[in-house]
């Protein structure tokens, strides 16, 4: 069990998320209007979005089995009978006056998410439902002192609103749940998880006690929109609520804010305050009734998670758990490692050389160019020659590294670039053997210091003929023979 | 020239009855070419100037339904003539009508003009009807009386030394159709608004099975239980509209896929052998005797016609007035949420968004509409929502049941339509749950999901007009056609021949 423990004695903290994942679809759940961000604002908006009298909801299909694919893929059960419900609040972004939600009956009960618990072991994290239901539009305020704008483009956009039983601990596991969980929703494309656009956020409840003792009193915190936020928002909460409790008052429950730029939370509504959201069936929607064959064909749409790939990758290419977790964490990162190991497979050396270059020097390259994977001037297959030329000592390391910048700029191939700048690895003893002699003959003085136990010059003899082979003799050749020599 | 003055003379009177003609009989008229689309138009328009004191439309489009009526003289000329070419038609004012105001009977939309078109009124443009304008009715369509509406009351045509009410809340269609202002009229009904004005305003109101119409572009009052229908001078008429309006829509997901039949073929058919019930708990505290002895007397006429009357219980119909206004009240509570001030309507200034809210509702609606939306938003609270809507729902499963069980052994329902005929301005019940038991007959059909007709049968010693009701099976309407339609022969009523008050 992981513990809190402060001069007072051990606390547990209890965690559950409400995430908004915002469904990948052209259009809005409810209307043809398009979903694309950024959009002039209230380019996008139907009649419907705006409310307009007369107006009725229909709901898009395609929404619909995107959120049962996302059920399936976090092992939930999909019910064949849900049912709409609106969520009645006023505020000048919600066109209506209410939300349409599913409150009462929604398209996904169950369900779990699988994480690496602090305590090292996997831990299933329990999902409570998965339900779907449309976004708000935006409230800008700043944009005059006197006045609001409001911009419906989101309005009516399809959400799956994904709700965990309070099984998280600590701000760590929270951290590794919503990881997964984007990397899930990715996997199934049901989701694109750009926590900055908004795509993906999470309402956060908190709670913490004594062990042993019935659960605390809990705080909701609203729309925190990156992980990072996540770690600090738990952990400033969790202390705050700590402190609140040693000092002998209560936790009151409430609605907080996150403020990313100090780091805290502030009260934002208590629950005297909270809204009475008067949830009903809404009339304009009959039950949505989902056919066992519509189900069952979503149902193979689905592909390997990332789990299961980790595991594949784990058992068939030799990788690490390291290794594989991080490969396995974006769907296209794997997909172009296993596109580069593609007629190699059972090659184990060089499953090691290409998942290393992927994560180390690929990875630096992506980054400094600002590139995903996707986007790589380097094709995987032009890497596995690379590594190949590694694997075979036709290169050493270091002038890969070289070779690979040229890759990214030029796009020729690995064994080309060698061959324009003769860098083909020295691997014969011979002339290894030559080029050290050389070097001891021209450092007499330093030989003999060496001779004389100031063994640390043993690296400025390899510097020295490592130049004089302009980088290109194999290392661990190069090594054992100066041992030797200086030794004999 | 003697030839000419008979001409003239024929010609003359054909103009001078144009007005009272049923829908069947103007649109074989203009077919024949005994009128033009052009001259039945300017007839209305000009009746709806004169007898402007029923106060029966928002909204006249004299320009628009003139251009109409020249374009459906042009097609009829061509030999283009559509189903109902150049019949012109009243529209109540919850029908969005692209570019024509569209106000609901409430300040709130008092300067609204909808950018696109309800379905039922596209499809009646598409039929090649002319829009004379658009009627007045209780606010919000919440009313029995059409005494809520922004635009002040309707008076029904029938009135002579009092003002009598139209009944609502399509009052302003009812009092159009019976005082010859138009061919025919849209109404909407939700708890019994195209049905109740029918019948005090001596006219034939068919309220469809729910699903049947679409409702998109129809301003909400309560989306599970509104249905458009349509208000005419006969029960061949409702058919005909009906016909046009019915049908499936891709825009509203609660309309239903249902073969449309041609229900004007259902008028005259023999109700020989047809079993109807007379649900004995209609039978309330407080209805006209002679209420009572019409609706004793359309059953003797069907009998005679050949159909057996059966003696029948709804044991649940008294719960059904309860359960509707707390279901109808709970969506309205929703439904007008919208009109916040923020995009379209009325908007008062606040110093902050919630005192603009305030605002604005407070001066946009009127009493009655606020009345329901405080109900709706206390049934639907924490801590009463179990208590009040859920069980009106169960309630409204157990009508629907009482009305499934009673249909396993009878074709229709006959009962009357409202418990009075109209009453007087000044005569109204002041408060509001008295006034609600008007439509206590009516609201159980829209809580079923039932279709149910009023047929006009006579005038009561007041001289005014009672109405009486058939009730059929889920998607029936043909039965309603066919039934009520009898039921209009052997009562022969007279309908009103000219407006006096």
């Amino acid at each position: 069990m992981n513990y809190i423990e402060t001069s007072t004695g051990k606390w547990e903290v209890v965690i559950g998320l409400e995430v908004h994942a915002q469904i990948i679809s052209t259009t809005k759940l409810f209307s043809a209007a398009s979903t694309k961000f950024g959009d002039t604002p209230n380019e996008n908006v139907t009649f419907l979005d705006a409310a307009l009298p007369g107006t009725l909801p229909t709901i898009n299909s395609f929404c619909v089995d995107q959120a049962i694919k996302t059920g399936l893929g976090l092992n939930g059960t999909v019910n064949s009978a849900s049912f709409f419900d609106r969520k009645n609040y006023f505020y000048a972004d919600l066109p209506l006056g209410y939300q349409i939600t599913q409150f009462y009956h929604p398209l996904i009960s169950g369900g779990y998410v699988e994480i690496n618990a602090d305590s090292g072991e996997t831990k299933k994290v329990h999902l409570d439902h998965i339900h779907i239901e449309q976004d708000a539009g935006k409230s800008i305020h700043d944009m005059s002192p006197v006045k609001s704008f409001i911009d419906l483009n989101r309005s009516g956009i399809g959400l799956m609103e994904i709700v965990t039983k309070p099984d998280l601990r600590s701000s760590t596991e929270a951290a590794a749940f919503l990881r997964k969980l984007r990397s899930i929703l990715r996997y199934l494309k049901t989701c694109d998880g750009n926590m900055d656009e908004g795509s993906l956020r999470a309402d956060v409840n908190i709670s913490v006690h004594r062990p042993g003792t019935k659960y605390g009193t809990r705080t909701e915190i609203k729309n925190v929109n990156s992980i990072k936020f996540l770690t600090i928002a738990v952990n400033f909460e969790v202390e705050r609520q700590i402190a609140i409790l040693e000092s002998g008052d209560d936790v009151k429950q409430e609605t907080r804010l996150f403020d990313s730029s100090t780091g805290k939370t502030k009260a934002m509504r208590s629950k005297e305050n909270s809204h009475d959201y008067r949830y009903f069936p809404e009339p304009d929607l009959p039950p949505l009734q989902l056919d066992p064959a519509r189900v069952a064909a979503i149902q193979k749409t689905i592909p390997e998670l990332p789990d299961a790939k980790m595991q594949r990758l784990q058992r068939d290419y030799g990788l690490s758990h390291y290794d594989a977790s991080l490969l396995a964490s974006e769907k296209e990162l794997a997909d172009y490692y296993e596109r580069a190991l593609h007629g190699f497979e059972s090659d184990k050396g060089l499953a090691k050389i290409l998942a290393n270059w992927i994560i180390g020097e690929l990875f630096a390259l992506l980054n400094r160019h600002d590139k995903t994977i996707e986007q790589s001037e380097i094709s995987p297959e032009r890497l596995r020659e690379l590594a190949s030329l590694i694997e075979t000592n036709v290169i050493s390391g270091k002038i890969a590294k070289d070779i690979l910048e040229i890759m990214w700029e030029t796009q020729k191939s690995p064994l080309q670039i060698v061959e324009e700048n003769d860098w083909r690895q020295i691997t014969s003893d011979d002339e290894i053997r030559k080029h050290i002699r050389e070097v001891l003959a021209d450092y007499v003085d330093k030989v003999v210091e060496y001779k004389g136990g100031k063994y640390k010059l043993f690296g400025f003899f390899i510097g020295q003929a490592m130049k004089k082979t302009q980088g290109k003799a194999n290392p661990q050749t190069l090594n054992d023979i100066l041992k030797e020599l200086l030794d004999a | 020239m003697k030839l000419f003055r008979i001409f003239q003379s024929v010609f003359a009177e054909a103009l001078e009855i144009m007005h009272s003609l049923s829908l069947h009989e103007i649109k074989k008229g203009l077919r024949n070419k005994k009128f033009s689309s052009v001259e039945l138009t300017r007839c209305f328009l000009d009746r709806i100037k004169k007898y402007n004191h029923l106060n029966a439309f928002i909204t006249i489009c004299p320009e628009l339904a003139m251009q109409s009526a020249i374009r459906s003289d042009a097609k009829i000329a061509d030999g283009e003539v559509r189903e109902l070419e150049g019949v012109p038609l009243a529209i109540k004012d919850l029908f969005l009508t692209k570019g024509i105001r569209t106000t609901a009977g409430s300040k709130m939309l008092e300067n609204f003009i909808p950018p696109y078109e309800s379905t039922v009124t596209k499809r009646l443009l598409e039929a090649g009807t002319v829009f004379l304008g658009k009627t007045n009715m209780d606010e919000f369509a919440m009313g029995s009386a059409n005494i809520t509406s922004y635009y002040g009351s309707v008076i029904n045509p029938w009135s002579k030394d009092k003002k009598l009410v139209p009944g609502g809340s399509s009052g302003g269609s009812a009092a159009a159709v019976a005082g010859h202002l138009c061919v025919a009229a849209t109404g909407s009904d939700t708890g019994g608004s195209v049905r109740q004005p029918a019948a005090f305003s001596g006219i034939v109101g068919l309220k469809p099975t729910y699903g049947r119409c679409s409702r998109y572009g129809m301003v909400a009052f309560a989306s599970s239980l509104d249905q458009p229908g349509p208000m005419t001078k006969t029960v061949r008429d409702a058919a005909i509209l009906l016909k046009i309006i019915a049908g499936y829509d891709e825009n509203d997901s609660t309309s239903i896929q249902e073969a449309i039949l041609d229900f004007e073929t259902f008028v005259g058919k023999s109700i020989k052998g047809l079993k109807i019930g007379i649900p004995r708990e209609y039978r309330i505290d407080g209805m006209s005797e002679e209420v009572v002895r019409f609706w004793e007397k359309g059953a003797k006429l069907l009998e005679e016609a050949g159909a057996e009357i059966i003696d029948i219980s709804l044991p649940y119909t008294k719960y059904a007035l309860p359960a509707y206004y707390i279901i109808a009240s709970a969506e309205v509570s929703s439904n007008l949420s919208r009109y916040d001030g923020v995009r379209y309507g009325f908007r008062a200034n606040g110093a902050s968004l919630n005192e603009m809210y305030e605002n604005t509702r407070a001066l946009g609606f009127g009493d009655e509409v606020k009345r329901r939306i405080l109900v709706g938003t206390y049934v639907l609270s924490a801590g009463y929502y179990e208590a009040y809507y859920v069980k009106a729902l169960k309630v409204q499963k157990l009508i629907r049941n009482d009305f499934i069980r009673a249909f396993e052994n009878i074709d229709l329902l006959l009962t009357p339509t409202a418990p009075t005929s109209a009453f007087a301005f000044g005569e109204e019940p002041i408060d509001p749950t008295t006034m609600y038991l008007n439509d206590i007959f009516t609201v159980t059909v829209n809580i079923a999901g039932l279709p149910g007709i009023s047929v006009p049968i006579g005038l009561d010693s007041q001289g005014r007009p009672i109405g009486l009701q058939l009730i059929a099976p889920h998607f029936r309407e043909d039965l309603l056609i066919q039934a009520g339609s009898a039921l209009e022969e052997a009562a022969n009523f007279l309908a009103l021949k000219e407006i006096t008050q």
